[in-house]
């Protein structure tokens, strides 16, 4: 079956659960899709048969928790899907605000340290090797008196990393496979998917779209996106991320105190995932830190992804406060850092050294810019919609837009929008079954672009 | 005496593997680039009791016996300087590049970081397997002629996570066999993953473990007659820390090995570059390879390019599980899910290293690597010691018979302020051995060199 084929083959569902990924292990973002010109038909498929059967096995069985993921995760999904799309339209001018990823030039006073950093690799006095498996010392300073000033988090609490997604999964380690699990329903799927692969969950539940054994907490516009923590069993583990993706909704000082008491009540650890915490526009909390008693309950997690242009550079943090201890009194900071020295070998050098200019005062301003200009993006996508009559969520706070279309599956959604205005979105059922009815448009793009959506959004929907 | 972390004040990790069962009070002061967090080692005092969560700490992570062997030399390297701030410390321990990244490499990382800064240079998300230009130019000229397509070639931040994605991908069902001595970080991602069982302080190994004795009389590579069969077999040609590179009909037997046990080799080419003898540079210049094998490997040793991280796995499309199912599906998802890519600065470095100004440079940088190995060798050879390494390898491996390696690692620092590392940090099998890192500076060899010869001749005469 040809590339092409499997491809088409995968557009055609209208489940919500999105599909068996394609064999050939491609580049997922890429907008060529190229077919391997040798052996075609080696790899087997587990959805579609084929004609070749390999000749030799290992005996070696595949590991049950990663059988139980579904199907791809949900963004190289979301690539293929575009892929499919220009292959089937190749004139068309395609508009990404599927995937969150930057799209505007990172600002010089960065590049520039980076650059400096590379050429001083060349050099005797410049060179470095290993660096310091949380990261370098300055780096670390920097972060903790920017971001968590007069909160009691020190620069020892902090640990570099190469972005969130990865230290949520390094996270997970940690806490292993016999702890239980809590998410917003919907939530970015790397908490769900990595709780998975450890062993946390029991199957997938085609007719409610949940993996057993983890606590979904719905968010949704009755309940201002924040759970009713009255109505959530109790779990070891809380992901919980705000301003969040992909509703965009930012909780407020009374709900994280809530929350934080939850925890405490319950003697749970909440995995804080602020990445968004500088789109903030109202006056909540940007850390979890900020709530009283949340050093004995409480992580968190951030990255310099969606502040500085990040996303290819690769760079982020996780702060473990010195109070946050196991059952026996055991520090997670401590096997965090065994982790993180054994599994990990630290964030780039160079990446840090742009980290570093990032904080820089000339570099938080050159930050703040980008962040605005992404920002009068989401008002641009939330007027259009607001003005079609759409119930819009999200937008204030984040760089994501949250449109409700209900009574409808949001993958035929996302199919319809791709097919009719060339725009690629993301279906809300891909972060969970709380995302049905929902798309989540993101405002990352160039300006002409963004407006080109919609205009074609009001084409549409017009 | 099995060691289990009591939450008292100034506790001290034991060094893994270890034969004696001392304790020591370590606090650490700042600037070592490789300080551990062990302020927390002191923070019992301040928090008190209460305010634990009701989280059980996951008893994996229990049974991991102190510190990664590499933060735990950097401790006692930090402590040793500070009870002698006027000896000219030697850092022979930790395995870390010196010599600067040639310009042309430099340069092309430089120039990708101010692209980014432009509107037409700017780039968000990569691949997160790899920058396809990059990944051809590994398959091309690390695997040209071996049937390997750019396709099954993953670009990571290096192999040390790697293995570690690896790890979480097997899960924790499956048996593994090491090499003994290895790297560390198969044995502990063994342990964390939960495949490793209960250890047993009088062998010093985990119960579940094979571990391949690797004796010198046989090149240092496994006895595999007496190896019972497990689902993953590790392997590291050269091997690190012994320096010994498995000749090509000892990948062949070890090919062999596996398919007739319907195994997995993970192969670890970190130091391949460092061949200087014609052995195989990668498992899969061996034909049925493919079938049996994933390769690591990096660009650390390499291309000096332990800060920057950069390394790469090839997984065959051949490769698959009892079911038939590809391995290559699981390890791409596992790169999807809980990793988002290598830095595109590091992955421009990358395809630098592989251009052929890159490569000639780097050659000249791994060859003076190599004469530094040799100078450590041939000073412990004449002094009568055996010494191993050193021909494929940026490492000396010193057999000092019937002493404690500890014993050995704490003399050598104490009596000649050079940083080694003791082999029983690398497996039972490395006790009475001692592992000297050869990166450095040419008058540090030679000066390294002089006090070994000075301090074994005292103490032999």
């Amino acid at each position: 079956m040809s590339l092409q084929g499997q491809l088409s083959a995968s557009i055609s569902s209208s489940s919500s659960a999105f599909l068996a990924p394609s064999v050939f292990i491609n580049s997922s973002r890429a907008v060529n899709v190229s077919v391997p010109s040798k052996r075609l038909g080696v790899c087997k498929c587990v959805a579609t048969p084929t004609e070749e059967v390999t000749a030799y096995k290992t005996t070696v069985s595949r590991n049950a928790n990663i059988a139980k993921l579904q199907a791809g995760y949900l963004f190289p999904e979301i690539a293929r899907r575009r892929a499919a799309h220009l292959v089937k339209y190749p004139d068309a001018k395609v508009i990404s605000l599927g995937i969150g990823d930057t799209t505007e030039p990172i600002p010089e006073v960065i590049t520039s340290a980076m650059a400096q950093r590379s050429y001083a690799l060349s050099t005797v006095e410049g060179y470095s090797g290993y660096g310091a498996e949380q990261g370098e010392r300055p780096v670390r300073a920097a972060i903790a008196s920017t971001f968590y000033k007069d909160l009691g988090i020190e620069e020892d609490d902090i640990f570099v990393s190469d972005g969130a997604k990865c230290d949520i999964s390094r996270l997970q380690v940690v806490f292993g496979s016999d702890v239980t699990v809590a998410v917003q329903d919907p939530s970015y799927p790397a908490y769900v998917d990595s709780s998975v692969i450890l062993g946390q969950t029991g199957l997938y539940q085609k007719d409610i779209q949940k993996y057993a054994n983890i606590e979904y907490m719905k968010c949704s516009p009755e309940n201002g996106f924040f759970p009713d923590l009255s109505t959530v069993a109790r779990t070891d583990i809380i992901f919980f991320c705000s301003p969040n993706n992909p509703t965009g909704s930012a909780a407020t000082w009374e709900q994280l105190t809530q929350l934080v008491q939850f925890a405490k009540d319950n003697g749970s650890i909440i995995v804080y995932d602020s990445a968004y915490a500088m789109y903030m526009s109202d006056d909540n909390p940007r850390s979890i830190f900020e709530i009283p008693g949340a050093k004995e309950v409480a992580l968190e997690t951030a990255s310099f992804s969606k502040y500085a242009g990040f996303t290819g550079v690769r760079l982020g943090w996780t702060v473990i406060p010195k109070q946050l201890l196991f059952s026996d009194g055991f520090p997670v900071a401590k096997d965090f850092n065994r982790i993180v020295c054994t599994c990990f070998n630290g964030a780039s050098n160079i990446s840090q050294a742009g980290g570093l200019a990032c904080l820089s005062p000339e570099g938080l301003k050159a930050m703040h810019e980008v962040i605005g200009f992404y920002k009068e993006n989401t008002q641009i996508i939330m007027e259009t919609f607001n003005s079609l009559g759409f119930k819009v969520y999200g937008g204030t706070n984040a760089p994501y837009v949250w449109v409700h279309f209900p009574g409808q599956s949001s993958w035929d959604v996302f199919a319809e929008i791709l097919e009719k205005t060339h725009v690629v979105t993301t279906p809300g059922s891909g972060f969970g079954p709380g995302g049905e009815g929902f798309i989540r448009v993101s405002a990352f793009g160039h300006r002409e672009n963004v407006l080109e959506a919609c205009r074609r959004f009001k084409q549409l929907y017009k | 005496m099995v060691f289990s972390y009591q939450p008292t004040p100034a506790h001290v990790d034991m060094p893994i593997h270890a034969a004696s069962t001392q304790r020591r009070h370590f606090s650490p002061t700042s600037s070592s680039s490789r300080t551990i967090v062990s302020a927390t080692l002191d923070l019992e005092d301040k928090i008190g009791a209460g305010q634990c969560s009701k989280v059980a700490r996951n008893v994996n992570m229990e049974n991991l016996r102190g510190n990664y062997l590499f933060p735990e030399i950097a401790m006692r390297e930090l402590e040793h300087a500070r009870r002698y701030p006027n000896e000219q410390l030697i850092r022979l321990g930790i395995g870390d590049t010196t010599q600067p990244i040639p310009r042309t490499i430099a340069s092309a990382m430089a120039e990708q970081a101010l692209a980014l800064s432009t509107d037409r240079g700017y780039r968000g998300y990569g691949d997160e397997q790899g920058n396809k230009e990059l990944r051809m130019a590994i398959a091309n000229t690390m695997y040209r002629d071996m049937g390997l397509m750019w396709e099954e070639v993953f670009v990571s931040d290096g192999a040390q996570c790697d293995i570690s994605r690896l790890q979480m991908l097997l899960g924790p069902r499956v048996t593994v066999a090491v090499p003994d001595p290895s790297f560390p970080a198969y044995v502990d991602s063994s342990i964390i993953v939960g495949q490793a069982g209960k250890f047993e302080e009088a062998t010093g190994k985990h119960q579940n473990i094979v571990y391949m004795k690797c004796l010198p009389e046989d090149n240092f590579f496994p006895d595999l007659t007496n190896t019972p069969r497990t689902d993953i077999i590790f392997f590291c040609s050269p091997n690190n820390p012994t320096g010994a590179a498995a000749t090509r009909s000892q990948f062949k037997r070890l090919v062999d090995f596996a398919r007739s046990n319907g195994s997995i080799i993970v192969h670890d080419a970190a130091y391949s570059a460092y061949i200087s003898d014609g052995s195989p540079k990668s498992i899969f210049e061996i034909p049925g390879a493919k079938e049996v094998a994933i390769e690591i490997s990096s660009f650390s040793k390499f291309a000096g390019f332990t800060g920057v991280r950069l390394g790469w796995t090839v997984v065959p499309n051949e490769l698959t599980y009892s079911s038939g199912f590809p391995l290559i599906k699981d390890y791409n998802r596992i790169v999807c899910t809980c990793f988002n890519g290598a830095s595109n600065i590091a992955q421009a470095g990358g395809l630098a290293c592989l251009s052929p100004e890159g490569r000639q440079a780097l050659n000249k940088l791994i060859e003076f690597y190599r004469g530094n190995a040799e100078i450590l060798v041939d000073a412990f050879q004449s002094v009568g010691l055996k010494a191993y390494g050193g021909k494929n390898s940026p490492y000396a491996w010193v057999h000092f018979p019937g002493s404690s390696s500890w014993d050995i690692f704490n003399k050598i620092l104490e009596k000649t302020h050079i940083v080694t590392v003791p082999g029983v940090g690398f497996g039972p099998g490395g006790e009475e051995y001692i592992r000297v890192s050869a990166f450095g500076k040419k008058e540090t060899m030679l000066e390294a060199s002089e006090r070994i010869k000075t301090l074994l001749y005292n103490n032999l005469n």
